[in-house]
Parts: C-alpha cells; structure tokens; sequence
C-alpha cells in the first residue's frame, strides 16, 4: 500500500512512490510546491529550501 | 452484445455559436445522433455554411423551424424569450428539452419582471425546468425532463463562491467579470464592429447585470453580492474575479480544504492555485472549447479579503458545454460524455 503525507502547504494528500528516498524532493499536485522528505516511517514532508538567486548585492 | 440505439436529437436555432457548440458536441457524443438542426435564415444551406469548423465532418443541412419533426431530446438555442413563447409546442415535439436562453433559468415569476422587463408568457413551466448547472442540481437533474441553460457569467460566479457560501462564511462578494466579444451572440451589432470593439476593456454593465439573478439563486440572498462586468478584447471567455469579504479570517489552506471537499469529486471543476511556474491561476484562454471551469484564490494576509477566481469558455461551460453535461445526466449517461476535450496549450 502506497504511503501518503499531508503537503504542509495546501493539506493535498500526496501520494509517495514505493521507491521514495529520505531527502528526496517531490511536488505536491495541487499546489505545485517542492516538497522534502524528511522521513519515511512516519512519512512526513516539508517545503523545500527554495533555489535563491545571487542578484549581485 | 447489443448495440446501444442513439437517441435522437434536435437543435433549434443552430446557426447562432451556441447552436454551432451544440452541433460540434452532439455530433462526436456517444449516445446520441443529430437528426435536424434548424434555422430560419439558413434553412437549405450545409451547416458548414455557418460553422466552417464542421466541414467534412457532417452533411446535415439547416432545416426550417416550422418543419421541426418529432426527435428524442430538443436544445433549444433561441434568442432570449422565444423559447417560452413556443413551449408547448416544443414539449409535444421532444420527451427532453434543454433550452439553453434565459427564458427558464429564475424560478420566480416576478424575477423576470426585476431582470427582463417582461412578464413570463409561461409561467406554469418555470417551476418544471430544472437550472442545468450539474454541480448545483445533480439530484434534481437526475431523470429530469426539461432543463435550463446557464447564464455565462453566473456560472462563473456560481461555481467560485459556492464553497464560501455553503459554508456560511460569506459576508459579502465583490464579483467583477471580464467577458469575451462571442457573449454577445453572432448577430453583429454597432458595438460590435470590428473598430468599435477591436482592443476594447468595455464597462459593459457595471451594476444591474442580468445574470446576478441566476447567482441569487443559487446560492441564496446571504450576502450582499455586487456583480459588474466588462467586456474585453478576447472571443472566448469569462474571468470572474470574486473579492470575498467573510465572517471570520481564514488560511490559504482551510479555502483549500473547503474548494477540495466542494469539488474534488466534479469531473469538470479544477483547481488551480500554484505556487509553481507562470499558470498559477485560472486563466479563459487556456480553456477555450473545454468544458472545464477552473477556480484558484489567493488569501490577502493584511485584510483578510479571500480573492476567487473562476474562468471558463462561455460557450462552453457557459453554455453549450453544460447543456450537454445537463443532458447527460438526465438521462443516466456519463456525464463527460462527449465532452471530455481538454482545450489547447499554446492557444
């Protein structure tokens, strides 16, 4: 049975593939956001650290 | 197995865009074969004539109203008050009749005399026709014989501030809606030509819109609810922009727990709210000849205000689209059945 996490960003229930890894970034569906998987056993996700730019300040 | 036999059905007042959506719907639906489309000012010319885009794929003709025949099912795509003006003869002609004007959408008598200026030449059938916007009236469509069609710009509005609604939370809708030029049907008009209306973002009905009626309806006199729409420089499409002010504060994701429960199970309603790349909320253009209606919001912290957005294909979702849906469900079928396009990216 496919394991589910709840994206802390719009409570979409997300669905991880049996092959999921700690650490590994997913998108939530509905939302769009990235995701990181903190833990598998209790599956449990955050939002990722988003990319930042250098804009040369 | 037995092959399923396809309804029979007709349409009334094919050559306006309405009519020609409905052609171009029914004629690729499963459970159904289109037995007449009629038009007086085109009767004897190919349907293609008319709608170019049916080229090669049939060679009905238009036939004249006053040799409409017995059918199964009869969409009814008359300017507004002619369908009630020749209802019983219709009824006698069709066990189904969708008429997709106004002339049964309100319940109420009186709401015509307020929105119309006419006194209804039917009134005893109001209360028979069903208001053919599935998501609203699934039951009540269910084994129905005669539906409604939907205003373009209600459905709009209907279908983003009805989880608000429902759940008591509404305390007053700001609904302002931009509209495309086939709104406005396929007789040219002086506001319609091509200088007058080329580039255009038009007030067209800042207060006083007819279709407000149909959104008081369904879902009740609450909220104060203000509706103004503007006509812009598109063919196809609504954009209704719905500012919501509430009883109390809510979060980004309570309005996404409320719009999931409301619609995650609707065949034709997505939501549309990403955090992610450059669609990240709902947009007409990407659902022209679709049947979907797609809904997004977005939560302002500083206020409080709950900022819906619905858009749609008039013609389609807004029309002929939910016709269709309506018909399916009255009769049992699937209800995307015939309408499960997708629309186009890049459009």
């Amino acid at each position: 049975m496919p394991q589910t996490a709840a994206c802390p960003e719009c409570d979409a229930q997300i669905t991880l593939r049996d092959d999921t890894l700690e650490g590994e970034i997913v998108q939530c569906p509905d939302c769009g956001v990235e995701l990181e998987v903190l833990s598998l056993d209790p599956p449990e996700l955050d939002l990722a650290p988003a990319e930042e730019e250098d804009w040369g300040e | 197995m037995a092959t399923e036999e396809r309804r029979k059905v007709s349409i009334v007042g094919g050559s306006g865009y309405v009519g020609g959506e409905l052609l171009r719907l029914l004629l690729f639906h499963p459970h159904v074969e289109v037995k007449q489309v009629t038009s007086a000012s085109q009767a004897g010319r190919y349907v293609h004539t008319v709608h170019p885009n049916l080229r090669g794929v049939t060679t009905l003709q238009f036939t004249h109203p006053d040799v409409l025949s017995e059918t199964d099912i009869l969409f009814l795509a008359l300017p507004h008050g002619q369908a009630a003006r020749s209802i019983e003869r219709y009824a006698a002609l069709a066990r189904y009749l969708i008429d997709c004007s106004a002339d049964f959408r309100l319940r109420d008598p009186a709401a015509y005399v307020r929105w119309y200026e006419m006194e209804h030449p039917a009134k005893d059938w109001l209360a028979r026709f069903v208001y053919g916007l599935p998501e609203r009236y699934r039951a009540a469509l269910n084994g129905a014989h005669y539906a409604s069609g939907v205003g373009c710009n209600a459905t709009a509005a209907i279908l983003g501030l009805a989880p608000l609604a429902d759940a008591g939370l509404l305390r007053e809708a700001v609904v302002d809606i931009k509209v495309g030029s086939s709104e406005a049907g396929a007789q040219p008009s002086a506001s319609s030509h091509h200088p007058e209306r080329s580039g255009v973002i038009r007030p067209f009905k800042p207060t006083g819109h007819r279709h407000q009626a149909e959104v008081i309806q369904a879902l009740g006199n609450g909220f104060p609810l203000h509706f103004s729409v503007t006509s812009v420089d598109v063919v196809r499409g609504v954009l209704a922009t719905c500012h919501c002010l509430l009883h109390r504060a809510v979060s980004e994701k309570e309005v996404w727990q409320l719009y999931r429960a409301a619609y995650q199970h609707e065949p034709f309603i997505r939501l549309v709210r990403s955090n992610i790349g450059i669609h990240r909320f709902p947009e007409p253009k990407l659902l022209a000849g679709s049947n979907f209606c797609d809904i997004g919001f977005e939560v302002d912290p500083d206020t409080g205000r709950v900022v819906v957005l619905a858009a749609l294909d008039n013609l389609m979702k807004g029309a002929a689209g939910s016709a269709v849906q309506s018909m399916n469900v009255m009769l049992g079928w699937e209800e995307t059945a015939g309408l499960t396009f997708p629309g186009l990216h890049p459009i």
